[in-house]
């Protein structure tokens, strides 16, 4: 019974941990803008300065602000794709065929998950410069793919060793191509694990902030991240603190949906690739 | 006896010729293997081997974008600047509290979320729903969040704390800012901490817990004796990933001080070397200090904690 009284309690914990945050920053973004100038406290807008949907509004009407969505969008999704494609091949190696550099490749993989991003961001600039990718989308795209490789390869070969391989054999025994057995038996026990790959692969790509305030300079490929650290309204002395929380959770929003839809599998990814249980 | 004279014989032809077939076989399958990886290991190698090397490079050179025709080799006159300059190690001090707090605290907090999302049957599906929202939430939205919070002009911390007036700037000096930024960090990625927590506290026996639960140990007994020692690779797996993630500090460094009352980190001061002030040369020996750094630390954590990251994967 004390027991259980402590879990309940403990849950209420982890929901407020988790939800106010959240919660404060939706009431923010619906404080009056003009209120913010003067002062403006309370987790709830103060009376009278309850904005509606004003501050969504003037955000999706600022073109910087679409324009950063969508470079968002695209080169998240891009760099998605193309990381686990390779990530697949390299992790389909590692669970299943034996070959010197085998260890090699984990041990590289665990260097670049602990490297420091901002090291790179110098010689980067640099570079990026001097192949004509500076402020583009592939110049985003590939550092995201490189930096995403590490998650998508562990978490990879980890569902992999679990898929019984037998069972590609059996199928063929039974009369099956080898095309057949592949889509019929291999594809749909793989999945899960790519389409977890791929959401925790998203969700770095989505959340980068530093390549994306180095390589970037105009709203050709900025982020939102970069985009938002930058959002500067009529006056540059004083921020547009309700704007920025109305971007700021435009911004979470493919988030929270990713999240309420994959829970399971994004739990399984990120327990399966980093501690193998 | 006879009977196995004959095999006997028989064996060494037999014997080379399967391992003949064997060798082709896995010569194959390591061709196989190396040009699956390849790929990958090109696509690590450029964005990281590549511009480090270029980094140590330009690191020995007095280099600065806005006046480019006047680089010239100062060999390591870049490193003795920035090891002789108190700035850079008052950023890597205040890199370290950081660390040191962060990690402590989400380690704790993170185990006890994780004991609860652990034995939590109703409702496990919110919490674990809920646990990820802060994990996916792009970092710098957490740095507006918590900046806003914290302000005194319009946020509802210094409404809600009883001790604090409310007038009372957060962000005017180095102890509150600190406090702020590690909020902000510790709210971030304590889910993350909690989920690796879980994935070791499945690992755990209940056979184990139930037994000494029978000898008579008391809670915090089994909690210290049994639960704990038998999840230690995945606490100190999480200690390690979390460690040198901390020690990287910075998009809420940028977002809620950009760097103000002497909060900024050493990735910080890094990038405005580079990125701002164009010193492309002193940036790039920061760079490789920065480097340097992340990698001591990640030898002391192995060295002195014994993570055997191998078998914390299950890898022979």
């Amino acid at each position: 019974m004390k027991q259980k009284i402590g879990i309940v309690i403990g849950v209420v914990l982890i929901l407020l941990w988790c939800l106010l945050p959240v919660a404060w920053i939706i009431s923010m973004s619906f404080k009056d803008e003009a209120s913010i100038t003067n002062g403006n406290p309370g987790f709830l807008p103060g009376d009278g300065t309850f904005a509606g949907w004003e501050n969504y509004r003037a955000v999706w009407d600022n073109d910087q602000f679409r324009r950063a969505i969508w470079n968002s969008i695209g080169i998240s999704l891009i760099a998605t794709i193309l990381s686990v494609i390779v990530a697949t091949l390299a992790a389909y190696a590692i669970a299943r065929l034996e070959f010197t550099g085998k260890r090699l490749v984990l041990s590289m993989a665990l260097a670049i998950a602990m490297f420091p991003v901002v090291s790179l961001v110098g010689p980067l600039f640099d570079m990026w410069r001097a192949f004509g990718i500076y402020d583009t989308w592939p110049g985003l795209i590939i550092p995201y793919m490189s930096f995403t490789l590490p998650l998508a390869i562990w978490t990879l070969s980890a569902f992999f060793r679990e898929i019984p391989w037998e069972m590609e054999q059996a199928a063929q025994v039974d009369g099956a191509t080898s095309w057949q057995a592949f889509r019929k038996v291999i594809v749909p026990l793989a999945a899960p694990g790519v389409f977890t790959a791929a959401i925790l692969t998203f969700f770095f790509a989505w959340n980068d902030f530093v390549f994306g305030i180095s390589l970037t300079s105009t709203e050709a490929a900025r982020p939102i991240p970069a985009s938002l650290a930058f959002f500067v309204g009529a006056d540059p002395f004083n921020r547009p603190a309700s704007l920025l929380a109305a971007a700021a959770v435009i911004a979470t929003i493919p988030i929270i949906v990713i999240v309420l839809i994959f829970q399971r599998k994004i739990v399984a990814g990120l327990t399966s690739g980093a501690v193998k249980g | 006896m006879t009977s196995t004279a004959v095999p006997a014989a028989a064996e060494p032809a037999q014997k080379k010729q399967v391992r003949n077939g064997a060798s082709d076989r896995s010569k194959a399958e390591n061709r196989l293997g190396q040009k699956l990886v390849a790929p990958a290991i090109i696509l690590m190698l450029i964005v990281t081997a590549f511009p480090m090397i270029r980094a140590i490079w330009l690191s020995i050179y007095d280099y600065s974008l806005t006046a480019p025709d006047e680089r010239e080799i100062v060999g390591i006159g870049n490193y003795a600047t920035a090891l002789t300059d108190p700035l850079f190690w008052k950023s890597t001090g205040i890199t370290v509290l950081y660390m040191v707090v962060t990690v402590a605290i989400e380690l704790v907090i993170g185990f006890i979320f994780a004991m609860v999302m652990h034995r939590v049957i109703f409702g496990r599906g919110i919490v674990r729903t809920s646990i990820l929202i802060p994990y996916g939430i792009i970092t710098v939205v957490s740095g507006f969040t918590w900046q806003f919070a914290f302000s005194y002009q319009n946020g509802f911390v210094n409404g809600w704390l009883p001790f604090i007036g409310d007038d009372f700037n957060w962000f005017g000096d180095t102890t509150p800012a600190v406090i702020a930024i590690c909020i902000s960090e510790i709210w971030k990625t304590t889910p993350f901490m909690s989920l690796l927590l879980l994935a070791g506290l499945a690992q755990v026996s209940e056979d184990m817990v139930e037994a000494a639960k029978v000898d008579g140990a008391t809670w915090w007994q089994r909690l210290w004796k049994v639960i704990i020692p038998n999840m230690k690779a995945a606490i100190m797996v999480a200690i390690l990933f979390r460690a040198l993630d901390a020690y990287r500090i910075f998009d809420n460094i940028f977002v809620m001080t950009n760097g103000a009352e002497d909060t900024q980190s050493i990735s910080f001061l890094t990038y405005r070397q580079t990125i701002e002030q164009f010193q492309l040369g002193m940036g790039s020996a920061l760079s490789v200090l920065l480097f340097l750094s992340v990698l001591l630390i990640a030898f002391l954590i192995i060295k002195l904690f014994r993570v055997d990251l191998a078998q914390a994967r299950q890898e022979g």
